[in-house]
């Protein structure tokens, strides 16, 4: 054992956690992991079955107890039309999942298939494709998502459509990037040289050699999705509906902050607890998925 | 090498052109007219919007209408206003102070705290530092820009009033919305910074080194700092650009002045020029700070020399 260690040393072969400590930390980050998980369990519950977790019907308003500050009847108070806010976020939350989870989708989708085919391919189509993402990278996501949402009118899928068209640039030139420094391995010359097509080597090999940076900037990317498209509600070109979502809820209380406190304050937090979990979740998969980093914290 | 940083000019200004011909398509193609929002379109007459369509020069064809575009552009024109008639270039840089002066601060605030955060997270790791640093880099990532925003209000001026609400004049109204942005950007770069500099730590030759008898001080300072800035400035060129995208939302929140307003008031009127205009100014301001980048590149790292950018730091950043 001993000789091998010092043969590895000889070697070069460095040992790759040097800094590693035992005990406490890894158990403590696996606390943050379940409370994340259990976090997002609760939001996705929220989402497919809120009439079963809100305390009250959200548009059910009372006038008798218009801006109540938080109390056990009311955990997070109430608002100016008297409706329960904690039911508000809990019926908020589908919306806010969905643009997340969607826009992610059809970015991913749209900016892994023009980075895959700029990469695979090179030449003009990649000269092409990677000008065109250059464009599109230097007009700001959100003045873009702004633009195109308050183009289209408020609807839901209009919101996925303007969120997800700042998410292509960032996963066409990671895919890109991948591709270009799997395709000449010597693996793939290998297939090439037994006579397996072009397509195929590319389906077999490269893509499933090159997804795992995908998957964890796709996570990363609800996080990030969740944020702009609650923004884009809190500007004001929101989806608008009689359940406000989030970003809307957080933009009406703010008319009444110095009144009622508690009307900002929740929708900001589920925000924020929401996109955390989902950047728990995304740190520990790009550990887990990085086999330089396994094992580490962080 | 000035071949080089020519050919970067030139290719950085065929950018600039084709997002400012995409933007005008998008918004020509997209439905909604501007006219809805200037006149009461039930309440008009068709002559009326038909003549005030003419006058703005909207029913046009669409080459058309871009070939006045830039014909206008290339002599300083930038169009006028359709809801105030101003010209649209003065306003641009009547509004642009306060917005620099807050994209400044807070691009400060995230260097300084980010850089600093950062390095000492990764030499101390695991310390009380590290579990600071990694807090911030999480919450950077994950608190809604317009929600930390209104929490600073709430906390620091409305219960105890060290700070005004709103309004951009002055150091004080600066305060807040820098912070709100300044620490968000904070986060991003010490997420960064920190793997950098781990990665940077456990190379080779960061043991010979030490192994040399150099002090701790110098391995680090001197030598994997330096190394570890690299992917770094690249996220500082994205911060930058970052920057001006929030002060749209804080210029919102706190009721301040500024070119991030100018342009969501102008988007959601549908007030084509200023929005043309706004999105011009800041693809121009984007491309020139990517320009810095790379070129500081080849001067921060002798290895670059600007063909061989460095790889996209892609997913980490995001």
């Amino acid at each position: 054992m001993r000789e091998r260690l010092n043969l590895n040393i000889m070697l070069g072969k460095r040992e790759l956690r040097p800094y590693r400590t035992g005990g406490l930390r890894p158990r403590s980050y696996n606390v943050l992991l379940i409370a994340a998980a259990a976090a997002i369990a609760w939001f996705a519950g929220c989402a497919i079955a809120p009439d079963w977790l809100a305390p009250y019907p959200p548009t059910e308003m009372s006038s008798d107890s218009l801006m109540q500050p938080p109390s056990w009847a009311h955990p997070f108070g109430t608002d100016y039309f008297g409706r329960d806010v904690l039911s508000l976020v809990v019926y908020g939350s589908r919306d806010s999942l969905f643009i997340g989870v969607a826009s992610i989708l059809i970015g991913g989708l749209a900016g892994g298939a023009i980075g895959a085919i700029s990469g695979y391919i090179g030449g003009l189509t990649d000269a092409v494709f990677m000008r065109a993402v250059d464009v599109l990278m230097t007009i700001p996501g959100v003045l873009l998502a702004l633009a195109v949402a308050s183009a289209l009118g408020p609807s839901l899928f209009n919101m996925v459509a303007a969120v997800s068209l700042g998410t292509i640039p960032g996963f066409a030139r990671l895919m890109r990037g991948q591709t270009l420094g799997i395709k000449n391995r010597p693996y793939i010359v290998a297939s090439r040289s037994v006579g397996v097509t072009r397509f195929g080597i590319y389906w077999k090999h490269v893509l499933p050699n090159s997804l795992s940076p995908l998957v964890v900037m796709a996570t990363l990317g609800i996080g990030g999705s969740i944020l702009t498209g609650s923004g884009l509600s809190f500007l004001g070109v929101g989806v608008l509906k009689e359940i406000p979502d989030w970003g809307e809820l957080l933009s009406q209380g703010r008319s009444y902050l110095t009144v009622a406190w508690w009307i900002c304050t929740f929708p900001g937090l589920a925000i924020a607890l929401l996109v955390l979990s989902v950047n728990v979740i995304g740190d520990w998969l790009r550990d887990r998925l990085d086999p330089r980093r396994r094992g580490e914290a962080n | 090498m000035v071949r080089v940083v020519i050919g970067r000019i030139v290719s950085s200004l065929l950018v600039v052109v084709s997002s400012s011909v995409l933007v005008f398509v998008i918004m020509y193609l997209l439905p909604g007219d501007p006219i809805d929002s200037m006149v009461n379109v039930a309440a008009t007459p068709p002559e009326v919007i038909a003549s005030l369509r003419h006058q703005l020069g909207v029913d046009k064809p669409l080459p058309q209408q871009l070939a006045d575009y830039f014909g206008k552009l290339l002599r300083g024109d930038l169009g006028t206003s359709l809801l105030t008639s101003e010209p649209v270039l003065p306003k641009i840089a009547a509004q642009l102070p306060p917005t620099l002066e807050l994209a400044a601060v807070s691009l400060a605030i995230a260097l300084i705290v980010g850089l600093a955060l950062g390095v000492l997270s990764a030499i101390h790791r695991n310390g009380p530092i590290d579990w600071i640093a990694r807090f911030v880099g999480l919450l950077g990532i994950s608190m809604p820009n317009f929600w930390s925003g209104i929490l600073l209000l709430l906390v620091f001026s409305i219960r105890l009033g060290w700070f005004p609400a709103m309004g951009s004049d002055g150091w004080r109204t600066l305060a807040l919305p820098s912070l709100t942005l300044g620490l968000i950007g904070a986060g991003f770069l010490v997420r960064i910074v920190r793997n950098s500099m781990l990665e940077v730590m456990s190379e080779p030759y960061i043991v010979m080194l030490r192994a040399k008898g150099l002090t701790e001080r110098a391995v680090m300072y001197r030598h994997a700092l330096r190394n570890a800035l690299i992917p770094a400035i690249t996220v500082i060129g994205l911060l930058a650009g970052d920057m001006l995208a929030g002060t749209v939302v804080m210029e919102t929140v706190f009721a301040r002045q500024g070119i991030g307003r100018m342009i969501s008031d102008a988007i959601l009127s549908k007030d084509m020029p200023v929005v043309q205009g706004v999105i011009l100014f800041s693809a121009v301001v984007y491309v020139v700070i990517n320009l810095l980048v790379d070129l500081s590149y080849s001067w921060i790292d002798p290895r670059v020399r600007l063909r061989h950018r460095t790889a996209d730091t892609g997913g980490a950043i995001r």
